[in-house]
């Protein structure tokens, strides 16, 4: 009797399931939690050290030297000196010429200076540098970063935009790298402490501080044109050669005019033409014909009305749509780049850079590779592709048509050199006392493009003659004729 | 050379720390305290070395010869704890002692760095806790009638919470503490202890849906009394170990996702009730969008723990002051910041571990009134710790609690170590029960062997 009781202790011996239930949640509790944790912590350290409300930027500072900007050659472009009260400042040898592109670190962060902050002031010295710079009393010197930006090509874009208010964007079209980016007018951001208040209470259009290249907003005029005609080749992929058009210097749609700039007469004209002799009306006619959707989506897809895959400065979207009525005036101005459509040249060189790479778009890029001051590579940037904006084939065409623009067109100041440039030419009226502004975007050689320029001179009067002549000097420099 | 004690310590640290990690969870495989043995001197090996690590990185950096008196008292301390439990309590728990020490070490180390007062206050405050502690494990394994007091803990814990609702001071908008004779208490953290007990005592004797209903009431009015001082955490501590505990004792999964679901009604209507819960909800979600308001604590505890990479900036390195309430909310923000993400996971796991080996002696125990005070002691020291960091770190919203053992506070350290005292104590008991099981197996067999016997002298 005994004997069984004592075996029914043991196998009544409670196992409890609820135990092992809570045991486990809290174990996936705590797994999905330390997961997060060290996830989220290394995933966003870069963004918080440069969040204005962190305080460790200042420990960095005071521990390190804020690192040296380079070209793409190694010219210093920016670095970090003792004054002579030894209070350290931001050193711009190439004073306003790299102004807006490189930025400046002293008064809040902008440009390549806010871009690539983290790396700038951090340190990725080896650990017996560091004592050697201890044992010397010194600061440790910060990580440096090489950028893309080639300074001849820069300094060739900036004195050939002279006086003039304006933008000019160098990239290669292969890489997505920015070779030059210039935005008059300017400032010199060695001084610029000193000019601070008065180029904030500037509210002339001078607007000194802001880079024109990537934060303007202007009426693209002609060069939308490769918009339209990008249109109209989704829309007609196979018989946009039978295009026929005949203009008179103007185009009359219900009640509605476009004129051609300057009222010139083109005659009998096919799409190629139209689009290297610029003309308005021919585009007019065509934009009536082309469907809503096809309008809106050629625009999405060249990522209008949208965040552009730029994170090294800051950015103005462009805006552009098709007019929900079908309002046939709106639709003229719109095909011929007029209205309320707006573009930054930074944008109108990613959209020529995505026809020159065969319809894909590398993504643009400024900083290629981050070094310790000992040579340490610490952070490379790869060439990466962005995406693709049209097909190879639809580049093709367009890149036929703007090389048409140079032989026959708008651009023919470009005709006949050592090398074959392409492009398109824009004369973007905005204000009927004022001149027009002059565009032009184009590669170069027009067979392999190697350069993608993109210009925009402010009131300067037509493309042809104002903004291709920049284009020419930056292509002579880059090509090596001058 | 400072700096290379300063760097090469930041890797010597996270080493051991790991090694010990390993320990921790190797010794699961062994139940044995024979076959443990070599694990709990490898641990305490690791654990001086870690503290020594971390005091030669204050001394390099701060060069305070103070500094190095404090540490010496903290080794005497700590290894006199570690010996002394093993002479009188040989049957315990090491390895829950070994972590707990651990943890306690790692807290004054970070509290040291951030305030040195404070770190001595704390340190002060852990030692006579111990000293209180030690007899905790004899009481609960002698008094056997503290299972009938079950209303008597309601009672004391809900009169203790109404004085300090009505009388209390307002601090941070949650009223928390009175102080008698210049120290402060939380009484919330004594009352979890009561709470506990209670709980065990009304499950052990509860017949039938009527005396839950009852018990869950009481439980209940435990909660609403934390709610209105707007003491948030402790009040979803406190439901937490009541739905554990419901589900422990009845073994029916039904209750405990009914009252998952109360608790999510609860919290939705809580939402739209008051103002300081949105505006944790909100911080939650987007610490950024009002950095100078309700997101600031948070986001500084963002940066904190973003700011020291893998292996951290090393003590003095960082700027954990800069974080609101570093000392008790966010001590985790500042260990990630200055020993590195991997320390701090490592910690973690080693707190994860405290809570297996705590779970794994309940699992193991057959009287049900102490496997329910042992694991709601598990589970509210799971829960507590889940709450500090997945707030601080935004895994979830922030509910201003803190992390036991680590954190700095008076009240806590000393209920933290009374409870862990409390499971050592049913430790006790387990094995006791064991060595009873074991003895009465071994009659059973002793009886077997001698009818056998018996019967083979019949046989010839």
């Amino acid at each position: 009797m005994k004997d069984t009781r004592t075996t029914n202790t043991r196998r009544r011996r409670v196992r409890s399931y609820p135990i092992i239930v809570l045991t486990s949640l809290y174990v996936i509790l705590f797994a999905a939690m330390l997961g997060y944790i060290t996830h989220y912590s290394l995933t966003h350290k870069k963004e918080f050290i440069n969040n204005e409300h962190n305080t460790r930027q200042k420990i960095l500072i005071k521990q390190n030297i804020r690192g040296k900007i380079l070209s793409r050659d190694g010219d210093i472009l920016a670095y970090s000196d003792k004054d002579e009260n030894g209070k350290e400042v931001r050193v711009y040898p190439y004073s306003n010429e790299f102004a807006h592109v490189v930025g400046y670190a002293n008064k809040g962060k902008v440009g390549i200076e806010a871009f690539s902050n983290y790396y700038l002031i951090n340190t990725s010295l080896d650990l017996s540098q560091k004592v050697a710079y201890d044992t010397k009393g010194q600061k440790y010197p910060g990580d440096n970063v090489t950028t893309t930006l080639d300074v001849h090509l820069q300094e060739v874009a900036y004195s050939a935009l002279s006086g003039r208010r304006g933008a000019v964007v160098v990239s290669d079209p292969k890489t997505g790298e920015i070779l030059a980016m210039v935005s008059k007018p300017d400032f010199d951001p060695n001084t610029l402490e000193q000019e601070w208040d008065d180029l904030l209470k500037d509210t002339s259009p001078e607007a000194k501080l802001l880079n024109r290249a990537t934060q303007g907003k202007y009426p693209p005029g002609s060069t939308f044109k490769i918009v339209t005609a990008l249109g109209y080749l989704k829309e007609h992929p196979t018989d946009y050669m039978n295009y026929k058009f005949s203009c008179n210097g103007r185009f009359d749609y219900e009640g509605n005019t476009i004129s051609c700039y300057h009222g010139e007469r083109h005659g009998n004209v096919d799409l190629e033409t139209s689009f290297a002799k610029s003309c308005n009306s021919s585009f007019a006619n065509i934009g009536v014909g082309l469907k809503g959707e096809t309008f809106d989506g050629v625009l999405n897809d060249l990522m209008f009305n949208q965040d552009l895959p730029l994170d090294f400065c800051r950015f103005a979207q462009s805006s552009s749509s098709y007019p929900k009525d079908g309002n046939p005036n709106s639709v003229m101005q719109l095909s011929i780049g007029q209205g309320k459509t707006s573009i930054s040249p930074e944008h109108l060189n990613m959209i020529t850079c995505a026809v020159a790479n065969d319809g894909i778009l590398m993504k643009p890029y400024v900083v290629s590779v981050v070094k310790s001051e000992d040579g340490k590579e610490v952070k490379k940037y790869e060439p990466e592709e962005y995406n693709r904006l049209m097909s190879s084939e639809e580049a093709r065409i367009l890149r036929s048509m703007m090389t048409q623009v140079v032989q026959k067109g708008t651009a023919s100041k470009l005709k006949g050199l050592s090398y074959t440039a392409a492009g398109k030419t824009g004369s973007a009226e905005f204000n009927d006392e004022k001149e027009s502004h002059a565009w032009f975007t184009g590669f170069a050689p027009a067979d392999d493009p190697e350069i993608c320029v993109t210009i925009i001179v402010e009131e300067a009067g037509s493309g042809g003659s104002y903004a291709v002549p920049i284009a020419k000097n930056v292509f002579d420099a880059y090509f090596g004729v001058e | 050379m400072e700096l290379y004690v300063t760097e090469i310590s930041k890797y010597v640290i996270a080493s051991m720390m790991l090694l010990y990690t390993i320990t921790a969870f190797a010794a699961f495989r062994f139940r044995s305290r024979e076959a443990r043995t070599h694990i709990y001197a490898t641990q305490i090996i690791l654990m001086f070395m870690i503290q020594i690590a971390c005091f030669v990185q204050i001394l390099a950096r701060t060069g305070k010869v103070v500094y190095l008196f404090f540490f010496a008292f903290q080794i005497v301390v700590f290894s006199a704890v570690i010996m002394l439990f093993y002479f009188i309590y040989p049957d315990g728990n090491r390895l829950i002692i070994n972590n707990c020490c651990l943890l306690l070490m790692i807290g004054v180390i970070i509290l040291t760095r951030l305030s040195y007062e404070k770190a001595v206050k704390q340190f002060v405050i852990v030692a006579i806790s111990f000293l209180i502690g030690f007899f905790i494990p004899e009481m609960i394994f002698r008094f056997n009638f503290l299972k009938r007091f079950t209303w008597i803990y309601a009672a004391v814990g809900i009169a203790a919470m109404s004085v300090v609702l009505i009388l209390g001071a307002t601090i941070n908008g949650s009223k928390l503490n009175y102080s008698i004779a210049g120290v402060s208490f939380q009484p919330s953290e004594f009352v979890k202890v009561l709470f506990l007990f209670f709980l065990a005592g009304a499950l052990y004797k509860a017949e039938g849906i009527v005396d839950l209903f009852i018990l869950s009431a009481v439980a209940a009015a435990h909660v609403i009394i934390l709610v209105l001082s707007k003491d948030l955490g402790s009040a979803l501590i406190f439901f937490m170990l009541y739905l554990a505990l419901i589900y422990i004792s009845t073994e029916n999964i039904g209750y405990f996702i009914i009252g998952i679901a109360f608790a999510v009604l609860a919290s939705a209507a809580s939402y739209r009730l008051f103002s300081h819960i949105q505006k944790r909800v909100m911080a939650w979600q987007d610490p950024f969008k009002d950095i100078m308001g309700v997101g600031y604590q948070l986001s500084q505890s963002l940066f904190g723990i973003s700011s020291g990479g893998l292996f951290g900036l090393g003590l003095y390195g960082g700027a954990p002051k800069s974080i609101p309430f570093v000392e008790t909310d966010f001590i985790f923000s500042a260990i990630a910041e200055e020993m590195g993400i991997v320390f701090s996971v490592l910690m973690i796991l080693i707190c994860l571990s405290t809570f297996l080996l705590i779970m794994q002696e309940g699992y193991y125990i057959n009287d049900k009134f102490y496997r329910m005070i042992i694991c709601g002691i598990g589970i509210s020291y799971i829960f507590q710790t889940f709450l500090t960091i997945g707030g601080g770190s935004k895994f979830i919203p922030l509910t201003g609690v803190t992390l036991p053992l680590i954190s700095y506070g008076g009240s806590s350290v000393l209920v933290t170590i009374v409870m862990v005292m409390i499971v050592e104590g049913i430790c006790m008991i387990g094995s006791d029960e064991r060595y009873e099981e074991y003895l009465e197996e071994r009659r059973y067999y002793e009886r077997k062997k001698r009818r056998y016997e018996r019967y083979e002298d019949d046989e010839y």
